[in-house]
C-alpha cells in the first residue's frame, strides 16, 4: 500500500471515530451544550482541555521554532509559557470561576461588573483573541491535508470544517469534549511514537527526555555536539543563545504565561467539572498530558536539527553530494519546506550560518516534526499517524475556539443582552445556529486570510493577557474594583497592545503603514511585539486600580458575589 | 454565633489560600523566569548529565516542577477545605 493511501486509511478512521462520537453525544439542552452538564471526569477533562489546548502550532511548529528559529535555548519561552499559565490558571482563576457555576468567561464579567458594556467589552476581546486564533487552524488544517493527501488546500480545508461542523453544531461542549479526549490519543501517540525511535537512533536511550541528556554513538554529549556544530557552521550555542535580551525573554514568557490564564476557551473547559476541587485537580491533569508533548519537543528539536547537519555534513568538512541526497530530503523539497542552491557549483550542499554562502536556502520550522518520521526510516503508517496527528491538534483547537465565540454570541450578546427573554430551546437553538455561523466565518478566513493570519497565534495571548486576565483576576480578588476601572482597563490593555503591534507590523498588518518599522531597535526596551501583552496587561491592572479609586464602589450583592465564590461550599 | 463563626471560618480559609498561593507562586516564579531566565547563567556553569543545568530548567525542570505544584496545592486546598467544614458535594 502507498504512503497516500494509508494515510487515507488512517485519517479517515481517526474521522470516523469523531462522527460516531458526535452522533452519541448530541446536546439535548443549553447545559450541556456550553458546559457538557458540568459531569465530566477531572482526568478525562484534563486529557480534553490538552487537546483544546494545543493547536496545529504545538504539533507541527513548536520543535522547530525551538530547534531552528529560536535556536535552541530562546525557544524555551514557548516551553515555560506554554505550560506555567496552567499554574496560574489552577490557583487563581479556574476554581473561582468554577464556584461562579454559569456559562461563559463574558458572563462573569458582565455580573461581576455588574453591567451589560462589561460584558459586550468582554465579548468583543474574546472575538479578537480567539479569531485571531482560529484563523491559524484553519489554515493548519488546509495545509495538513494538502501535504499529506495531496490533495488541494480548499478541499483540505472543507472536509475539516464538516468534520468540526458535525460534532460541534450537534454535540456543542459535549460532543466538542468527547472528540478532544480522542483527539488527544492520537495527537500524542503520533507525536511520541516518532520521538522515541530518533532518541533511540542518535542515544540508546528510549524516552527522548533523557535521550536529550544522553551520550551520541561516540561518547560525547548530544547538547555538546550540538553546541559545537552550530558553533563550527557559524551559529550561536544552541544551549545559550538568547531571544533578543534577558529582558525580552522573561516578557515574552510572561505574556504566554498570563495569556493561558486569560484564554476563554480555555478557561471554559473547567466549567465541565464537577467541583470546585475537579477543577483544581483537572488543571494538573491537563498539565500533565501537555508535559508529555511539551517535554518531548525540546528532545525533537535538538535530536532533528543535529540530524539533518550530519546528513548534510557527516564529517566536518565532508558535504552531501546533491545528487546522493536521500529519498525524504526530495520529498520535502517539492512541497517547499526544503529548498537548496547550489551557489559555488561544487555539487555539495554547504549550510552555514553565513546568508552569502549557505547553501540550504530554504529549512522550514515544520521540516523538524512532518519529516522526522522519514528521516528515522519508520514505516508509513508512523507517516500517516504524523498527519493524523497534526489533524487532531488543529482540529480539537479550532472546535474549542468556535464554542467560545458562539456561545458568546448566542448565551451573552443574545440570551443576556439583547433578548434575556428567549426559552431555553429558543437559547440552544440560536447557540447551534452560532456555532454554525462560527464554522462557516472561520472557514471563510481560512480560505481568504487576511494578511495577518501568519505568525499571530502569540499574538492572540497577548491580546489575552492585555484584555481578559487583568479583568477577571481583580475581579475575583478585589471587592473593591469598579465597572469603569474593568472596562477602561480592558479598553485600554487591548489597545495598547494592538497599537504597539500595529506601529510595528503595520495597521492591520498591511505592510508599509508601520510607521516605526519592525526593527528590533525601534522596540520599547527590546520587546518584540508578541511579547508586548505583559506590557498591555501592566496598563491594565494600572488604568483599572487608577479609574477604581476614582469611582463609587460597586453595589453589595457583587461584593457578596466575590465573598460566595472565593469558598468552594457555604460551612 | 453561627454568623460570626461563618465570617471566622471565611477568614482563616481565605488566609491560609493565599499563603500557600503566595508560597507556591515564588516556587513557580523561581523555577520559571528565575532559573530558567534570569539566573541562567550562572546555572548554566553547572553539568546535570548532558544538561547545562539553567537550559535544563528551562527546557524541562520547569514543566515538572509545574505539574507538582497543582497537585500540591490542589491537595493542601482540600484537606484545608475538609478542615474547616467547606468541601463540597459533588453536582
Amino acid at each position: 500500500m502507498s504512503l497516500t493511501e494509508t494515510t487515507y486509511w488512517v485519517v479517515g478512521a481517526s474521522f470516523a471515530l469523531y462522527v460516531l462520537i458526535a452522533i452519541r453525544s448530541r446536546a439535548g439542552s443549553t447545559q450541556e451544550f456550553y458546559v457538557a452538564g458540568k459531569g465530566i471526569h477531572p482526568v478525562a477533562n484534563g486529557m480534553a482541555t490538552a487537546a483544546d489546548w494545543m493547536s496545529a502550532a504545538s504539533f507541527i511548529s513548536m520543535a522547530g521554532l525551538i530547534g531552528l528559529s529560536y535556536n535552541g535555548y530562546g525557544g524555551s519561552v514557548f516551553l515555560m509559557g506554554w505550560t506555567g499559565g496552567y499554574v496560574i490558571l489552577a490557583m487563581l482563576i479556574a476554581p473561582y470561576l468554577r464556584k461562579y457555576g454559569k456559562f461563559t468567561v463574558p458572563e462573569f464579567i458582565g455580573d461581576r461588573y455588574y453591567s451589560d458594556a462589561a460584558r459586550v467589552v468582554a465579548v468583543i476581546c474574546l472575538i479578537i483573541c480567539s479569531v485571531t486564533y482560529v484563523i491559524g487552524q484553519m489554515k493548519g488544517i488546509g495545509v495538513a491535508f494538502s501535504r499529506f493527501l495531496e490533495t488541494d488546500y480548499e478541499t483540505g480545508l472543507f472536509s475539516g470544517m464538516l468534520i468540526v461542523f458535525f460534532y460541534a453544531v450537534l454535540g456543542g461542549m459535549k460532543g466538542i469534549t468527547y472528540t478532544q479526549i480522542a483527539q488527544f490519543c492520537v495527537l500524542i501517540f503520533a507525536y511520541t511514537v516518532p520521538a522515541i525511535f530518533i532518541s533511540l537512533q542518535l542515544t540508546g536511550q528510549p524516552i527522548p527526555q533523557l535521550g536529550l541528556g544522553s551520550t551520541l554513538a561516540d561518547g560525547t554529549y548530544l547538547l555538546e555536539k550540538l553546541d559545537r556544530t552550530l558553533l563550527d557552521l557559524g551559529f550561536q550555542e544552541y544551549t545559550t543563545s538568547v531571544r533578543g535580551s534577558t529582558l525580552n525573554m522573561a516578557a515574552f514568557t510572561a505574556s504566554l504565561m498570563i495569556g493561558t490564564a486569560g484564554l476563554p476557551h480555555v478557561i471554559i473547559r473547567f466549567f465541565t467539572v464537577p467541583t470546585v476541587q475537579a477543577a483544581r485537580t483537572s488543571a494538573g491533569w491537563a498539565l500533565v498530558f501537555i508535559a508529555i508533548l511539551y517535554t518531548t519537543a525540546p528532545a525533537v528539536a535538538a535530536m532533528a536539527r543535529l540530524n539533518i547537519i550530519q546528513t548534510l555534513e557527516p564529517q566536518p568538512g565532508q558535504h552531501l553530494a546533491i545528487e546522493e541526497r536521500p529519498a525524504w530530503f526530495k520529498n520535502w523539497e517539492r512541497t517547499g519546506l526544503l529548498g537548496i542552491e547550489d551557489k559555488n557549483e561544487d555539487g555539495l550542499i554547504q549550510y552555514s550560518a553565513d546568508t552569502e554562502t549557505n547553501e540550504l536556502v530554504t529549512l522550514d520550522n515544520d521540516i523538524l516534526v512532518l519529516a522526522n518520521p522519514e528521516i528515522a526510516n519508520l514505516p508509513n503508517w508512523v507517516i500517516a499517524l504524523v498527519a493524523a496527528g497534526g489533524l487532531a491538534a488543529a482540529l480539537s483547537t479550532a472546535a474549542g475556539l468556535l464554542l467560545a465565540i458562539s456561545s458568546s454570541i448566542s448565551h451573552d450578546l443574545l440570551k443576556r443582552t439583547l433578548m434575556p427573554h428567549i426559552s431555553e430551546r429558543q437559547e440552544l437553538f440560536a447557540s447551534r445556529l452560532a456555532m454554525a455561523a462560527a464554522v462557516l466565518g472561520a472557514g471563510y478566513l481560512g480560505l481568504n486570510p487576511p494578511g495577518f493570519a501568519a505568525g499571530t497565534v502569540a499574538l492572540a495571548f497577548g491580546l489575552a493577557a492585555a484584555s481578559l486576565f487583568p479583568a477577571l483576576l481583580l475581579g475575583i480578588f478585589s471587592t473593591r474594583v469598579t465597572r469603569e476601572g474593568a472596562i477602561l482597563g480592558m479598553l485600554s490593555g487591548i489597545g495598547v497592545t494592538l497599537a504597539y503591534v500595529f506601529q510595528h507590523k503595520g495597521i492591520m498588518f498591511i505592510p508599509g503603514t508601520s510607521f516605526l518599522g519592525e526593527l528590533p531597535p525601534n522596540w520599547f526596551l527590546g520587546i518584540e511585539p508578541n511579547a508586548f501583552g505583559v506590557m498591555g496587561a501592566i496598563v491594565n491592572f494600572g488604568v483599572t486600580l487608577g479609574v477604581t479609586r476614582l469611582t463609587p464602589a460597586p453595589p453589595d450583592s457583587v461584593q457578596q458575589l466575590v465573598e460566595e465564590i472565593r469558598i468552594p461550599a457555604s460551612p | 454565633m453561627v454568623e460570626a463563626d461563618q465570617k471566622a471560618v471565611r477568614q482563616i480559609y481565605w488566609r491560609e489560600n493565599r499563603r500557600w498561593m503566595l508560597t507556591l507562586g515564588s516556587i513557580w516564579f523561581a523555577v520559571s523566569l528565575g532559573c530558567g531566565v534570569l539566573w541562567v547563567e550562572p546555572l548554566n556553569q553547572i553539568q546535570l548529565g548532558g544538561f547545562k543545568l539553567g537550559f535544563w530548567f528551562a527546557q524541562q525542570g520547569a514543566i515538572y516542577t509545574f505539574i507538582a505544584l497543582i497537585f500540591i496545592y490542589a491537595r493542601v486546598m482540600a484537606r484545608l477545605e475538609a478542615r474547616l467544614g467547606l468541601g463540597e458535594q459533588e453536582g
